[in-house]
């Protein structure tokens, strides 16, 4: 189970917000680049979010460019999970693929600053001070797979080419 | 049950039938990276002992996004990619070659293939009738080494499209105007399919546009089907063999349709800070702008030069405003050079920026001073997106820039 601190952010956040294109030439240094993690959403994000923190958004988290440094950064500040009501399609690919897991579900009851528990096997999101339970639909077994293995590249080393549902598609 | 055109192509990739809510491992026909998703690309590719390419004649680095490098970060970055194009074979478009969704039309796409890039408006491509989609730095690094890519299989929407566009209306206008009234998550995880007599009748350069701007509704895909046009369309690029008919089944079954008559459509930009954050241009009041910006992926094709050019043409562009203009490929430069379209915008006192994506996305040239509008034709008026959080971005059409760039404030073309 995961236990943190949720950081509140609203609808539409997009890659932009959270990897800035003024600092296009830190990609090439991920640690330099989180310095910046959501900065023009809340300026002071990197500086107070600490190991096993939790982001928590409304709509459509993640919208924009496929830039996988976004989700790249979250989990280099430490961030256990995000969950959002909803993510953008690439956004969500991206961060699964980095072996960071993402929780659509209801965030409406969290509120910025609370301390939240996450039991990704369960499916369930608490926040014990308010008893407040969410639930969420695990993930589909692939993803499973490829979060346990710790990623797109990790899985596709481990299993010499990609795997679904036990048939092995190897290069 | 029929299927719509996105299951047509994938399955076609797959080697089974396929239908929405599955994940396969499909085959990719072609990939590309930029300059700034590449170079993590390469690098998980190194890590894994992955330095390969599957198709390497339809994998392509494109350097355009830092285009001509601004500072020697990007210069480096630059280095990787050249390096990894000379290891593996596959091909490097340079600098100054232009932004990468503009030259995979050009050169590279064909209608039914399945392309992956790492840049969410890949689905430019779609105009072709091929099933091409944005991913991550992995995603589509995976996919050069292996030539092969995991995908969900969408649902789809079918778009309707019928009329004909007004006079001064753009498929911009059309594009903003539909992601305004589904909203910027209104197609998200679904693929877009444009159909109808509206389809038909748009021009391939009308149908990037639209396509080019799907993933602002966070569509997968942005599909038209292959006709006609698209047979005239790669003959002029030299490729007339690589077209094919392709179409969705009659009885396929789509989620949602959406109707959408063409001829209801008036001028729109998208306001501030999202894409669908939309306006007809004739309601918005007084808002005056300090920088227009003509050009993109989204609309810097001679056709839309053209359209700037027409309306700046023996005229000066208002003493408050920089008018930047970015041909998105070489080819279209030198269309534009012949045409005699760029002395139009230098005589207007515009600047003509080098082909790539120019200011759209703040790394370099036109980046927003403190408190700054700007209106560009490009595809995302995101906070920060030209550079600066403390700027305002406007989207129009190449129309909408051109009138507002002479009048110093957003003008509904149809005025000047
Ligand atoms: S022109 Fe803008 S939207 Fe298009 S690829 Fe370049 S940065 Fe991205």
């Amino acid at each position: 189970m995961l236990e943190g601190k949720a950081f509140k952010f609203g609808d539409n956040i997009s890659t932009d917000h959270i990897t800035p294109g003024r600092y296009f030439h830190l990609r090439g240094d991920i640690e330099k680049l989180a310095e910046h993690t959501l900065e023009d959403a809340d300026e002071t994000f990197a500086s107070r979010v600490s190991e096993g923190d939790f982001v928590v958004a409304g709509n459509n988290f993640g919208l924009g460019s496929s830039r996988e440094h976004a989700p790249r950064v979250i989990k280099q500040c430490g961030v256990a999970t995000i969950l959002a009501e909803s993510f953008a399609r690439i956004f969500y690919r991206n961060a699964i693929n980095i072996g960071l897991p993402v929780i659509e579900c209801d965030t409406s009851q969290i509120e910025d600053g609370d301390r939240i528990q996450v039991d990704l096997d369960e499916g369930k999101v608490r926040v014990p001070e308010k008893q407040i339970e969410v639930s969420f639909t695990p993930f589909p077994d692939f993803m499973k797979e490829l979060l346990a293995d710790g990623g797109l590249s990790a899985h596709l080393q481990k299993n010499k080419g990609f795997k679904i549902g036990g048939s092995s598609d190897g290069p | 049950m029929g299927k719509t055109l996105s299951e047509k192509i994938i399955s076609s990739h797959c080697g089974k039938e396929v239908t929405p809510g599955e994940l396969v491992i499909a085959n990719i026909d072609g990939a590309l990276v930029q300059d700034g998703t590449g170079p993590l690309s390469v690098e998980e590719l190194r890590k894994a002992n992955m330095v390969m390419a599957a198709v390497p004649d339809r994998t392509v680095l494109f350097l355009d996004h830092a285009s001509p490098s601004p500072r020697k970060e990007l210069s480096n970055a630059h280095i990787i990619l050249r390096n990894f194009a000379r290891e593996t074979g596959v091909i490097l478009s340079e600098i100054g070659d232009g932004v990468c969704h503009q030259r995979i039309v050009e050169d590279y796409a064909r209608p039914g293939d399945l392309i992956v890039g790492a840049d969410s408006h890949t689905v430019t491509a779609g105009a072709l009738g091929a099933f091409a989609t944005g991913m991550g730095s992995s995603d589509v690094g995976f996919a050069m080494a292996l030539g092969k890519v995991w995908l969900k299989i969408p649902e789809a929407f079918r778009v309707e499209l019928t009329g004909s566009l007004s006079e001064a209306v753009y498929s911009k206008d059309v594009i903003l105007h539909l992601i305004g009234s589904i909203t910027a998550d209104g197609a998200t995880y679904n693929a877009l399919e444009f159909t109808g007599p509206g389809a038909t009748a748009l021009s391939m350069s009308d149908r990037m546009t639209i396509s080019n701007m799907a993933v602002e509704a966070g569509a997968k895909v942005g599909l038209f089907e292959s006709d006609d046009s698209t047979r005239e369309y790669l003959e002029e690029m030299s490729r007339g063999q690589d077209w094919k008919r392709m179409a969705p089944d009659p009885d396929a079954s789509y989620q949602r349709t959406i109707e959408l008559d063409l001829g209801t459509v008036e001028p729109t930009v998208s306001c501030p800070h999202t894409v669908d954050n939309t306006s007809p241009a004739s309601e918005l009041g007084e808002v005056e702008i300090d920088q227009a910006v003509v050009g993109t992926c989204t609309n810097g094709r001679i056709e839309d030069l053209r359209v700037a050019a027409s309306l700046l043409r023996r005229r000066k562009v208002s003493d408050q405003v920089r008018l930047l203009v970015v041909p998105a490929s070489r080819r279209v430069y030198l269309e534009a050079l012949r045409e005699g379209l760029l002395e139009t915008f230098v005589e207007s006192n515009g600047t003509v920026l080098p082909p790539g994506c120019g200011p759209c996305v703040g790394v370099h040239q036109g980046v927003l001073g403190d408190g700054e509008t700007c209106i560009s034709t490009q595809n995302r008026n995101f906070h920060g997106r030209m550079g600066n959080p403390k700027g305002s971005i406007y989207l129009g059409s190449p129309a909408t820039v051109a009138a507002s760039a002479l009048t110093g404030r957003i003008t509904d073309p149809r005025e000047v």
